[in-house]
Protein backbone atom coordinates (compact mmCIF):
# COMPACT_ATOMS: atom_id res chain seq x y z
CA UNK A 1 0.00 0.00 0.00
CA UNK A 2 1.23 3.34 -0.89
CA UNK A 3 2.25 5.19 2.61
CA UNK A 4 1.73 8.63 1.21
CA UNK A 5 -1.82 8.27 -0.22
CA UNK A 6 -3.03 4.92 0.60
CA UNK A 7 -4.09 3.13 -2.47
CA UNK A 8 -3.50 0.09 -2.69
CA UNK A 9 -0.54 -0.31 -5.00
CA UNK A 10 1.79 2.10 -6.48
CA UNK A 11 3.24 2.24 -9.99
CA UNK A 12 0.91 1.35 -13.25
CA UNK A 13 -2.63 1.79 -12.62
CA UNK A 14 -5.15 4.32 -13.94
CA UNK A 15 -8.40 2.97 -12.37
CA UNK A 16 -10.22 5.02 -9.99
CA UNK A 17 -9.77 5.23 -6.46
CA UNK A 18 -12.54 6.50 -5.26
CA UNK A 19 -14.58 3.97 -4.79
CA UNK A 20 -16.31 2.01 -1.40
CA UNK A 21 -15.10 -1.12 -0.56
CA UNK A 22 -16.86 -3.02 2.28
CA UNK A 23 -14.59 -5.62 4.28
CA UNK A 24 -14.20 -6.26 7.37
CA UNK A 25 -10.80 -5.82 8.88
CA UNK A 26 -8.72 -7.62 12.11
CA UNK A 27 -7.54 -4.25 13.37
CA UNK A 28 -9.60 -1.32 15.10
CA UNK A 29 -10.09 2.41 13.80
CA UNK A 30 -10.74 5.20 15.81
CA UNK A 31 -13.31 7.72 14.84
CA UNK A 32 -10.89 9.55 12.79
CA UNK A 33 -10.30 6.56 10.46
CA UNK A 34 -13.71 8.14 8.47
CA UNK A 35 -11.98 11.52 7.51
CA UNK A 36 -8.60 9.91 6.30
CA UNK A 37 -8.37 11.10 3.01
CA UNK A 38 -7.75 7.61 0.48
CA UNK A 39 -11.72 7.52 -0.74
CA UNK A 40 -11.84 3.93 0.98
CA UNK A 41 -14.92 3.90 3.40
CA UNK A 42 -15.35 1.79 6.51
CA UNK A 43 -18.47 1.57 8.14
CA UNK A 44 -18.99 0.98 11.67
CA UNK A 45 -21.37 0.72 14.08
CA UNK A 46 -21.91 3.93 16.36
CA UNK A 47 -22.89 3.73 20.08
CA UNK A 48 -25.63 6.21 19.35
CA UNK A 49 -27.26 5.46 16.10
CA UNK A 50 -30.08 7.62 15.09
CA UNK A 51 -33.35 6.01 15.77
CA UNK A 52 -35.08 4.23 12.50
CA UNK A 53 -36.81 7.18 10.49
CA UNK A 54 -35.26 10.02 12.22
CA UNK A 55 -33.75 12.43 10.03
CA UNK A 56 -30.59 14.59 11.05
CA UNK A 57 -28.24 17.09 8.97
CA UNK A 58 -24.52 16.45 9.68
CA UNK A 59 -22.59 19.77 8.37
CA UNK A 60 -19.75 18.94 6.20
CA UNK A 61 -18.59 22.41 4.37
CA UNK A 62 -16.04 20.29 2.69
CA UNK A 63 -13.98 21.18 -0.32
CA UNK A 64 -15.38 18.41 -3.30
CA UNK A 65 -11.73 18.95 -4.32
CA UNK A 66 -10.26 18.41 -0.96
CA UNK A 67 -8.51 14.78 -1.44
CA UNK A 68 -7.06 16.27 -5.16
CA UNK A 69 -5.71 19.57 -3.52
CA UNK A 70 -3.71 17.57 -0.37
CA UNK A 71 -2.32 15.37 -2.36
CA UNK A 72 -1.61 18.38 -4.87
CA UNK A 73 0.36 20.21 -1.80
CA UNK A 74 2.29 16.96 -0.77
CA UNK A 75 3.49 16.91 -4.60
CA UNK A 76 4.20 20.64 -4.33
CA UNK A 77 5.66 20.09 -1.13
CA UNK A 78 8.15 17.04 -2.36
CA UNK A 79 9.18 19.18 -5.92
CA UNK A 80 9.76 22.37 -3.43
CA UNK A 81 12.07 20.11 -1.28
CA UNK A 82 14.24 18.87 -4.25
CA UNK A 83 14.27 22.63 -6.07
CA UNK A 84 12.78 21.25 -8.97
CA UNK A 85 10.82 23.84 -10.86
CA UNK A 86 7.56 22.30 -12.04
CA UNK A 87 5.22 23.37 -14.76
CA UNK A 88 1.40 22.18 -15.66
CA UNK A 89 1.71 22.75 -19.84
CA UNK A 90 -2.44 23.33 -20.53
CA UNK A 91 -4.07 23.81 -23.69
CA UNK A 92 -6.72 22.17 -26.76
CA UNK A 93 -5.60 19.76 -28.60
CA UNK A 94 -3.13 20.43 -32.01
CA UNK A 95 -1.89 23.93 -30.01
CA UNK A 96 1.88 22.72 -30.52
CA UNK A 97 2.97 21.55 -26.79
CA UNK A 98 4.48 18.63 -27.49
CA UNK A 99 6.62 20.69 -30.06
CA UNK A 100 7.31 23.41 -27.79
CA UNK A 101 9.04 20.49 -25.38
CA UNK A 102 10.71 18.44 -27.83
CA UNK A 103 12.54 22.09 -29.05
CA UNK A 104 12.64 23.01 -25.24
CA UNK A 105 14.39 19.65 -24.39
CA UNK A 106 16.75 20.14 -27.62
CA UNK A 107 18.16 23.72 -26.81
CA UNK A 108 18.26 23.11 -23.03
CA UNK A 109 19.52 19.83 -23.17
CA UNK A 110 22.82 19.16 -21.12
CA UNK A 111 22.60 22.43 -18.99
CA UNK A 112 18.98 21.79 -17.66
CA UNK A 113 18.26 17.96 -15.70
CA UNK A 114 14.49 17.72 -17.28
CA UNK A 115 11.77 15.10 -17.09
CA UNK A 116 8.75 15.11 -18.33
CA UNK A 117 4.60 13.80 -17.56
CA UNK A 118 2.87 13.23 -20.69
CA UNK A 119 -0.77 13.15 -20.21
CA UNK A 120 -2.96 11.77 -23.17
CA UNK A 121 -6.20 9.77 -23.07
CA UNK A 122 -4.46 7.52 -25.76
CA UNK A 123 -1.79 6.24 -26.78
CA UNK A 124 2.07 6.95 -26.21
CA UNK A 125 2.62 9.03 -29.49
CA UNK A 126 3.55 12.23 -27.21
CA UNK A 127 5.50 10.15 -25.08
CA UNK A 128 7.84 8.63 -27.63
CA UNK A 129 8.57 12.10 -29.33
CA UNK A 130 9.78 13.45 -25.84
CA UNK A 131 12.10 10.35 -25.47
CA UNK A 132 13.58 11.01 -28.97
CA UNK A 133 15.13 14.00 -27.56
CA UNK A 134 16.99 11.68 -24.31
CA UNK A 135 14.96 13.25 -21.96
CA UNK A 136 12.91 10.93 -19.56
CA UNK A 137 9.18 10.62 -19.40
CA UNK A 138 6.34 9.19 -18.37
CA UNK A 139 3.36 8.35 -19.81
CA UNK A 140 -0.26 8.66 -18.38
CA UNK A 141 -2.80 7.51 -20.31
CA UNK A 142 -6.74 9.02 -18.61
CA UNK A 143 -8.75 6.81 -21.14
CA UNK A 144 -12.07 8.32 -21.13
CA UNK A 145 -10.87 11.15 -18.64
CA UNK A 146 -10.53 14.58 -19.58
CA UNK A 147 -7.82 15.76 -17.36
CA UNK A 148 -4.78 14.59 -14.91
CA UNK A 149 -5.25 14.93 -11.25
CA UNK A 150 -2.99 15.43 -8.32
CA UNK A 151 -2.77 11.70 -7.46
CA UNK A 152 -1.85 10.66 -11.05
CA UNK A 153 1.32 12.85 -10.81
CA UNK A 154 1.98 11.75 -7.03
CA UNK A 155 2.93 7.89 -9.39
CA UNK A 156 4.48 9.40 -11.75
CA UNK A 157 6.88 10.96 -10.17
CA UNK A 158 8.06 8.22 -7.97
CA UNK A 159 9.87 6.47 -11.32
CA UNK A 160 12.00 9.65 -11.52
CA UNK A 161 15.12 10.67 -9.08
CA UNK A 162 13.39 13.95 -8.02
CA UNK A 163 16.82 14.39 -6.65
CA UNK A 164 18.41 14.61 -10.10
CA UNK A 165 16.03 17.37 -11.73
CA UNK A 166 15.96 21.11 -12.22
CA UNK A 167 12.87 20.98 -14.10
CA UNK A 168 9.77 18.54 -14.46
CA UNK A 169 6.94 19.34 -17.46
CA UNK A 170 3.39 17.74 -17.17
CA UNK A 171 1.73 18.00 -20.33
CA UNK A 172 -1.77 17.63 -19.52
CA UNK A 173 -4.76 15.80 -21.65
CA UNK A 174 -5.85 18.60 -24.52
CA UNK A 175 -8.27 20.47 -22.73
CA UNK A 176 -8.94 23.90 -22.05
CA UNK A 177 -11.83 23.13 -19.72
CA UNK A 178 -11.18 20.22 -16.94
CA UNK A 179 -7.43 20.65 -16.23
CA UNK A 180 -8.07 24.48 -15.16
CA UNK A 181 -9.93 22.95 -12.10
CA UNK A 182 -7.17 20.24 -10.87
CA UNK A 183 -4.17 21.53 -9.24
CA UNK A 184 -1.20 19.32 -9.48
CA UNK A 185 1.38 20.98 -7.12
CA UNK A 186 2.84 22.47 -10.33
CA UNK A 187 4.85 25.75 -10.02
CA UNK A 188 2.43 27.21 -12.93
CA UNK A 189 -0.35 26.36 -15.22
CA UNK A 190 1.57 27.23 -18.80
CA UNK A 191 -1.43 27.94 -21.18
CA UNK A 192 -0.25 27.23 -24.63
CA UNK A 193 -2.84 29.00 -27.43
CA UNK A 194 -1.89 28.96 -31.30
CA UNK A 195 -2.75 31.49 -33.27
CA UNK A 196 -4.24 29.30 -35.78
CA UNK A 197 -7.11 28.86 -32.84
CA UNK A 198 -8.90 32.41 -32.81
CA UNK A 199 -7.78 35.55 -30.75
CA UNK A 200 -10.80 35.35 -28.61
CA UNK A 201 -9.75 31.70 -26.98
CA UNK A 202 -9.33 33.68 -23.44
CA UNK A 203 -12.65 34.88 -23.33
CA UNK A 204 -14.18 31.41 -24.61
CA UNK A 205 -12.67 29.56 -21.74
CA UNK A 206 -11.82 32.33 -18.68
CA UNK A 207 -11.39 29.54 -16.63
CA UNK A 208 -7.65 28.18 -17.59
CA UNK A 209 -6.49 31.82 -18.64
CA UNK A 210 -7.48 33.08 -15.01
CA UNK A 211 -5.79 30.31 -13.65
CA UNK A 212 -2.28 29.98 -15.45
CA UNK A 213 0.44 32.52 -14.88
CA UNK A 214 1.77 32.21 -18.35
CA UNK A 215 0.15 32.21 -21.83
CA UNK A 216 2.59 30.92 -24.67
CA UNK A 217 1.45 32.51 -28.19
CA UNK A 218 2.75 29.57 -30.69
CA UNK A 219 2.65 29.49 -33.85
CA UNK A 220 3.51 32.92 -34.52
CA UNK A 221 5.24 32.23 -38.12
CA UNK A 222 1.72 31.71 -39.21
CA UNK A 223 0.63 35.05 -39.05
CA UNK A 224 1.19 35.89 -42.29
CA UNK A 225 -1.18 33.47 -43.29
CA UNK A 226 -3.75 34.32 -40.97
CA UNK A 227 -6.23 36.99 -39.77
CA UNK A 228 -5.44 36.35 -36.09
CA UNK A 229 -4.76 39.77 -34.17
CA UNK A 230 -1.94 39.42 -31.46
CA UNK A 231 -2.67 42.65 -29.95
CA UNK A 232 -7.04 41.87 -29.48
CA UNK A 233 -5.28 38.45 -28.45
CA UNK A 234 -3.32 39.79 -25.62
CA UNK A 235 -5.84 42.38 -24.64
CA UNK A 236 -8.34 39.46 -24.31
CA UNK A 237 -5.89 37.55 -21.83
CA UNK A 238 -5.33 40.64 -20.12
CA UNK A 239 -8.54 41.22 -19.15
CA UNK A 240 -9.51 37.72 -17.82
CA UNK A 241 -6.09 37.71 -16.09
CA UNK A 242 -4.54 41.17 -15.95
CA UNK A 243 -0.76 39.87 -14.14
CA UNK A 244 -0.32 37.17 -17.06
CA UNK A 245 2.78 36.93 -18.68
CA UNK A 246 2.73 36.40 -22.81
CA UNK A 247 5.28 34.74 -24.60
CA UNK A 248 4.78 35.13 -28.35
CA UNK A 249 6.65 31.95 -29.75
CA UNK A 250 7.12 29.75 -32.94
CA UNK A 251 8.01 26.43 -31.57
CA UNK A 252 8.86 25.65 -35.34
CA UNK A 253 11.18 28.13 -36.26
CA UNK A 254 12.62 28.86 -32.73
CA UNK A 255 11.40 32.40 -32.69
CA UNK A 256 11.03 34.35 -29.61
CA UNK A 257 12.18 30.98 -27.90
CA UNK A 258 14.83 32.85 -26.01
CA UNK A 259 12.09 34.84 -23.59
CA UNK A 260 10.87 31.43 -23.31
CA UNK A 261 14.34 30.20 -21.55
CA UNK A 262 14.73 33.24 -19.84
CA UNK A 263 11.65 32.63 -18.17
CA UNK A 264 12.18 29.55 -17.05
CA UNK A 265 15.86 29.95 -16.19
CA UNK A 266 14.53 32.80 -13.60
CA UNK A 267 12.26 29.83 -12.55
CA UNK A 268 14.73 27.44 -12.06
CA UNK A 269 16.74 29.83 -10.00
CA UNK A 270 13.66 30.52 -7.53
CA UNK A 271 12.90 27.26 -7.01
CA UNK A 272 16.32 26.38 -6.35
CA UNK A 273 16.83 28.83 -4.12
CA UNK A 274 13.81 27.79 -2.04
CA UNK A 275 15.05 24.36 -1.82
CA UNK A 276 14.05 23.57 2.07
CA UNK B 1 -16.87 16.27 -18.14
CA UNK B 2 -14.92 16.78 -15.14
CA UNK B 3 -18.43 17.36 -13.44
CA UNK B 4 -18.06 13.06 -13.21
CA UNK B 5 -15.34 13.14 -11.40
CA UNK B 6 -16.48 15.88 -9.40
CA UNK B 7 -19.79 13.91 -8.16
CA UNK B 8 -17.49 10.85 -7.33
CA UNK B 9 -15.52 13.25 -5.03
CA UNK B 10 -19.04 14.02 -3.52
CA UNK B 11 -20.31 10.52 -2.71
CA UNK B 12 -16.96 10.14 -1.63
CA UNK B 13 -17.40 12.18 1.15
CA UNK B 14 -20.94 11.95 1.99
CA UNK B 15 -19.99 8.46 2.46
CA UNK B 16 -17.44 9.12 4.89
CA UNK B 17 -19.25 11.66 6.89
CA UNK B 18 -22.60 9.32 6.84
CA UNK B 19 -20.55 6.79 8.62
CA UNK B 20 -23.07 3.98 7.54
CA UNK B 21 -26.28 5.38 7.54
CA UNK B 22 -28.35 6.25 5.20
CA UNK B 23 -28.06 9.30 3.50
CA UNK B 24 -31.67 11.02 2.52
CA UNK B 25 -30.49 14.06 1.12
CA UNK B 26 -27.11 16.40 -0.27
CA UNK B 27 -26.42 20.06 -0.69
CA UNK B 28 -23.62 21.31 -2.38
CA UNK B 29 -22.38 25.34 -2.70
CA UNK B 30 -21.41 25.69 -6.57
CA UNK B 31 -20.00 29.17 -7.19
CA UNK B 32 -20.75 30.48 -10.08
CA UNK B 33 -17.09 30.77 -11.03
CA UNK B 34 -16.33 27.37 -10.17
CA UNK B 35 -15.98 26.00 -13.20
CA UNK B 36 -18.65 23.38 -12.89
CA UNK B 37 -22.44 23.31 -14.69
CA UNK B 38 -24.72 22.33 -12.28
CA UNK B 39 -27.11 20.47 -14.75
CA UNK B 40 -24.10 18.11 -15.68
CA UNK B 41 -23.54 17.71 -11.79
CA UNK B 42 -27.62 16.41 -11.47
CA UNK B 43 -27.37 14.13 -15.09
CA UNK B 44 -24.86 11.79 -13.39
CA UNK B 45 -26.23 11.96 -9.70
CA UNK B 46 -28.11 9.04 -10.02
CA UNK B 47 -25.55 6.90 -11.85
CA UNK B 48 -22.52 7.61 -9.46
CA UNK B 49 -25.08 7.36 -5.98
CA UNK B 50 -26.14 4.13 -7.35
CA UNK B 51 -25.43 1.43 -5.18
CA UNK B 52 -23.69 3.56 -2.31
CA UNK B 53 -25.36 5.34 0.73
CA UNK B 54 -26.25 8.29 -1.08
CA UNK B 55 -28.89 5.83 -3.83
CA UNK B 56 -32.22 7.56 -3.88
CA UNK B 57 -31.30 10.95 -2.18
CA UNK B 58 -31.84 14.42 -3.30
CA UNK B 59 -29.58 16.71 -4.67
CA UNK B 60 -29.49 20.43 -3.93
CA UNK B 61 -27.47 23.03 -5.71
CA UNK B 62 -27.16 26.25 -3.95
CA UNK B 63 -25.77 28.54 -6.95
CA UNK B 64 -22.87 31.56 -5.48
CA UNK B 65 -23.36 34.59 -6.85
CA UNK B 66 -19.61 35.98 -7.52
CA UNK B 67 -18.44 39.04 -5.09
CA UNK B 68 -15.17 40.64 -6.56
CA UNK B 69 -13.05 43.51 -5.48
CA UNK B 70 -11.39 45.89 -7.46
CA UNK B 71 -7.43 45.95 -7.00
CA UNK B 72 -7.51 49.29 -8.43
CA UNK B 73 -9.96 51.25 -6.65
CA UNK B 74 -10.91 48.79 -3.91
CA UNK B 75 -14.53 48.80 -4.95
CA UNK B 76 -16.65 45.88 -4.37
CA UNK B 77 -19.22 44.11 -6.51
CA UNK B 78 -21.21 41.41 -8.09
CA UNK B 79 -19.67 40.08 -11.13
CA UNK B 80 -20.53 37.05 -13.84
CA UNK B 81 -16.95 36.64 -15.45
CA UNK B 82 -13.73 36.88 -14.53
CA UNK B 83 -13.67 39.50 -17.52
CA UNK B 84 -15.81 41.82 -16.04
CA UNK B 85 -14.45 45.14 -15.79
CA UNK B 86 -14.83 47.78 -12.02
CA UNK B 87 -18.37 49.78 -13.07
CA UNK B 88 -16.47 52.64 -10.55
CA UNK B 89 -12.81 52.14 -12.54
CA UNK B 90 -13.49 50.16 -15.45
CA UNK B 91 -10.10 48.15 -14.06
CA UNK B 92 -9.92 44.11 -14.97
CA UNK B 93 -7.15 43.58 -12.20
CA UNK B 94 -10.44 41.82 -9.71
CA UNK B 95 -9.92 39.57 -6.88
CA UNK B 96 -12.84 36.90 -6.30
CA UNK B 97 -14.00 36.94 -3.10
CA UNK B 98 -16.83 34.32 -3.05
CA UNK B 99 -18.30 32.63 -6.33
CA UNK B 100 -15.78 29.97 -7.02
CA UNK B 101 -16.91 27.66 -4.32
CA UNK B 102 -17.30 23.85 -4.84
CA UNK B 103 -18.22 22.41 -1.19
CA UNK B 104 -20.43 19.48 -0.12
CA UNK B 105 -21.98 21.78 2.39
CA UNK B 106 -24.38 19.64 4.33
CA UNK B 107 -26.00 15.99 4.50
CA UNK B 108 -29.37 14.96 5.85
CA UNK B 109 -28.90 11.17 6.96
CA UNK B 110 -31.75 8.61 8.31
Amino acid sequence: MCTTCGCPTVGEHSHDHDHGHDHSHDHTHTHDDHHHGDGHHHHHEHPTPSQAGQTRTISVETDILDRNNRLAATNRLLFASQGIFTLNLVSSPGSGKTTLLERTLRELGGKVRCAVIEGDQQTDNDAQRIAATGVQVKQINTGAGCHLDAHMILHAAADFDLASLDLLFIENVGNLVCPASFDLGENHKVAVLSVTEGEDKPLKYPHMFHAADVMILNKIDLLPHLTFEVDKCREMALRVNPNITIIEVSAQTGEGMDRWYAWLSQGMADARSKKA
Amino acid sequence: MHELTIMKNVVSICEQNAAGSRVTSVTLDVGELSGIVPGALEFCFDSCTKGTLLEGASLKIIIIEPQVRCNGCKALFGARAYHDSCPECGGFDIEILFGEELRVKELEVV
